[in-house]
């Protein structure tokens, strides 16, 4: 398979999906594809329901007791949410990068990024240490870090300890990467680091990042989904979202009259 | 080999875990089931009255517990009554008059004194305790209230009253350290109401922290008691262990844990250990339900 | 204007007597430590810790079997208690809600609260009566009824302080969650859970009343489970309550580096408690 971004294969997509907390329905009835190796980037005012709907995308939402999902997402034509489907394995095909970084704490460096790996059987030193080194890179973090792997992840700065975090989603390579606001806690400085090697490893990957920040999602995004209360009102190229968008709703956010 | 979805190896971990937890709250009802079984003798054959028949005499077969009953009582009184109001204010010390710094000095000196043996409580008391009460502090009371009953006889040092002050001693931390994190819950907006109406510190500490803490002070109290009423060594060395019950508080008694701790290793008849293991049933209940209580008054705190 | 006046004197007596209970407070505290450190320092030699008693009229003589005693017994009540308390910690911190959870919650509120001495009997008649002898195993199992509850409590409250997103992060690397209970949230806690435990042994080593008719106490030394064994609070006991001045001297001196053990691992532990506290405020 060719590794051109216009390679147009889809594969994830959300079917009539819906999310609730106990009786209050976060999200709404969703349904929406993203093809292999773009950026995919979700808008919207806060309390929208876009990060639940990111975290139904991997089936971490029904770890918080009270929860339910509905509908179905298929990935790469197989629906997540089929009862002979292992949570394991879908959580190892689609990864997560989260809104605070949270490198495991009494973890050094090296550890963090293979911990995915070592506790799923891999030991031998010498891959982990391969596969670290190249992750990091990914990461852009390698020439930062490489220099002290053994010191713990929590001594980093902000943005070095969100860009371990990616680093450690990407260890156990997963096809699709999802992110929860992941810069909203960083630095403008750090940000920019983010959204450049974001450019980078989508050559690999496929990403799906929530995020408030509307030029952010212009800048780095291929396709845009923008949502109001648990419902996507648009979904579409970004240069399209961002330029002339389709529904009156979108049009009077991204201007910056609601939200 | 067998490989198991995430889920089920999860359902395993929780079996476990769950197990383990079961097997404990098993053990608290063996514990309640064994001191049962091996009072049963005795119960069966003193029945209720065992707790207000008054001689206790091993070598006659005569078992009355109301001697230790009175013994544990007494001292547990006495000792609440001195200790309650002083770790009422050496928690209020701690929270509204010295600076956060010095008072988690303060805090864990209180502590430090929990974390004494008991065993050293008693030495410092026989050694220390016993020979001041003796020397002083009887015959100033005798001085001043001789004329009560509680304070007439000859003190030998060794009595409820040396066992009732090292207990006050010893449950002054489990009192204020929940007082202190009872009145460290009241928002401060209502303390500046308070002095927003003129109050003097004194007024406010009243009116702002004392009076809303009541119930919770009370769970305190009762936590306290808990602790007396099963403190062994200490007071086991410093009350003289005589089954008698008196007016006077220089004479020596008895507590149900003195009497456990010193008749036990020696008791070769079967109804005299049926007896010690009846009392150990019967100071269990009583501390039992005093916690019991304790929590409930918390519960029904956290609740409002 | 008098009115007020008297309002000033009440205000000033009331801190006073706030000031007067902290020192009533902390005087027996600064007395005992004076005493137990003035007399214990001046009765200790280097044979209390290297020799075994010497009979009644032989000055001299040493603890050596009862410290001994004493590291044994706790460790046998420690082996018994942590692996049983950190279980339930586990299981405390992971299901909060469930019933499971109230019920053994005050089940340890209640075990905590039982009178030591209470525990001994209970150890004496489920293992000294089918033993037919006194052993440190029986003063063992006494010992860890009473750490049960400690260590369950601090394992609990130190494994609620992880942070949610940790056990988050963990499942979306794809792990199940009893990988991630077990290699991030408890692996990555160790030398807290450890605190909880230092906690633990230090109340449960001064101990005596459980060890009465449980480890008993031996004149000499003994390395058997199985056999009655000294301990330093019983050894303190007999000596206290013994008429010769002897004795009552390797009392305080035992007394002196049972504080020493026991106030030094209990500030070590509170802490680190502490700083664990202030580290997860901020």
């Amino acid at each position: 398979m060719s590794s051109n971004s216009n390679d147009e294969k889809i594969i994830l997509e959300a079917k009539a999906l819906e999310a609730w907390f106990g009786d209050f329905q976060a999200v709404k009835g969703i349904n929406v594809h993203y093809f292999e190796k773009t950026i995919n980037a979700i808008i919207g005012p806060s309390g929208c329901g876009k990060s639940t709907y990111l975290r139904c995308l991997n089936r971490i939402h029904e770890e918080i007791e009270g929860t339910k999902v509905m509908g179905e997402v298929l990935l790469e034509g197989k629906n997540i949410y089929d009862k002979s489907i292992d949570v394991v394995d879908v959580r190892k095909r689609i990864g997560m990068v989260f809104q605070k970084p949270n490198p495991f704490p009494t973890l050094s460096i090296l550890e963090n990024v293979v911990i995915g790996l070592r506790l799923q059987g891999i030991n031998k030193r010498s891959t982990l240490l391969e596969i670290a080194e190249s992750c990091l890179k990914k990461a852009a973090l390698w020439e930062e870090v490489k220099d002290k792997l053994h010191s713990q992840g929590t001594s980093l700065s902000g943005g070095q300890q969100q860009r371990l975090c990616i680093a450690r989603a990407l260890a156990i390579n997963p096809p699709v990467l999802l992110m929860d606001e992941p810069t909203s806690a960083l630095d403008p400085i750090a940000t920019a680091k983010i959204e450049e090697l974001m450019n980078e490893i989508k050559r690999d990957y496929t990403v799906i990042i929530v995020t408030h920040n509307m030029q952010q999602a212009a800048r780095i995004s291929d396709y845009t989904s923008f949502f109001v209360y648990g419902k996507m009102v648009e979904h579409g190229l970004s240069s399209d979202i961002f330029t002339n968008p389709k529904e009156k709703q979108t049009e009077d956010y991204i201007s910056g009259r609601f939200g | 080999m067998l490989k198991l979805k995430s889920k089920s190896q999860d359902a395993l971990l929780f079996y476990i875990l769950r197990l383990i937890s079961i097997l404990v709250i098993g053990l608290l009802l063996l514990i309640i089931y064994i001191l049962f079984k091996s009072a049963l003798p005795s119960i069966v054959r003193n029945g209720l009255s065992f707790i207000l028949k008054s001689d206790w005499n091993p070598v006659e077969e005569q078992f009355g517990a109301l001697p230790f009953i009175f013994g544990t009582l007494v001292t547990s009184v006495i000792a609440l009554v001195l200790a309650t109001p002083i770790s009422i204010f050496i928690a209020l010390f701690m929270c509204e008059y010295l600076p956060k710094s010095i008072s988690r000095i303060v805090s864990l000196l209180v502590e430090m004194v929990a974390a004494i043996p008991s065993i050293v409580f008693g030495l410092w008391g026989i050694f220390y305790l016993a020979p001041f009460v003796k020397e002083t502090l009887a015959p100033l009371l005798k001085n001043y209230f001789g004329y009560l009953p509680f304070f007439q006889g000859p003190s030998f040092g060794i009595g409820i009253l040396t066992a009732s002050l090292i207990l006050a001693i010893m449950i002054v931390p489990t009192i204020s350290s929940i007082s202190r994190s009872i009145f460290e819950l009241i928002p401060q907006h209502q303390k500046e109401a308070a002095y927003a109406m003129g109050s003097t510190k004194y007024e406010m500490v009243k009116l702002a922290i004392i009076t809303p803490s009541i119930s919770g002070i009370s769970s305190a109290v009762v936590l306290g008691l808990g602790r007396a009423l099963g403190e062994t060594m200490a007071v086991t060395m410093l009350i003289g262990n005589s089954p008698s019950i008196t007016k006077s508080i220089f004479a020596p008694a008895a507590t149900m844990a003195s009497v456990m701790a010193n008749e036990y290793t020696d008791a070769n008849t079967p109804m005299h250990i049926a007896s010690l293991c009846y009392i150990a049933l019967l100071l269990f209940i009583i501390t039992f339900l005093s916690n019991l209580i304790a929590k409930t008054i918390v519960k029904k705190l956290s609740k409002t | 204007m008098n009115y007020r006046t008297i309002r000033n004197i009440k205000n000033q007596f009331f801190m006073m007597t706030v000031i007067m209970s902290a020192v009533l407070v902390l005087l027996p505290l600064f007395l005992i430590i004076k005493f137990v450190f003035t007399q214990g320092m001046s009765s200790l030699n280097f044979s209390f810790f290297t020799e075994i008693p010497k009979p009644v009229g032989e000055s001299g003589g040493g603890m050596k079997h009862a410290i001994f005693g004493t590291m044994y017994v706790v460790f046998l009540g420690a082996l018994l208690a942590v692996p049983i308390g950190i279980t339930c910690g586990v299981y405390l911190s992971e299901f909060r809600k469930s019933k499971l959870s109230k019920t053994l919650k005050l089940t340890i509120d209640l075990m905590s609260g039982i009178p030591s001495i209470v525990i001994g009997i209970f150890a004496y008649l489920v293992v000294v009566i089918p033993m037919k002898s006194f052993s440190a195993l029986a003063g063992g199992v006494a010992l860890s009824i009473i750490m049960l509850p400690i260590i369950i409590k601090t394992s609990e409250e130190i494994l609620k302080l992880v942070p949610d997103h940790l056990r988050e992060a963990g499942l979306a690397l794809g792990l199940p969650r009893w990988k991630v209970i077990l290699f991030i949230i408890v692996k990555g806690n160790l030398s807290n859970l450890l605190t909880g435990i230092i906690l633990a042994i230090s109340r449960a080593s001064g101990e005596t009343a459980p060890l009465l008719f449980t480890a008993f106490g031996n004149m000499y030394m003994s390395y058997e489970f199985n056999k009655p064994m000294a301990t330093l609070p019983v050894q303190i006991y007999t000596y206290a309550i013994s008429p010769f001045k002897d004795w009552q001297r390797q009392a305080w001196a035992g007394a002196f580096v049972l504080m020493i053990l026991i106030l030094s691992m209990n500030l070590f532990a509170r802490y680190v408690f502490l700083k664990i506290k202030d580290k997860k405020g901020n």
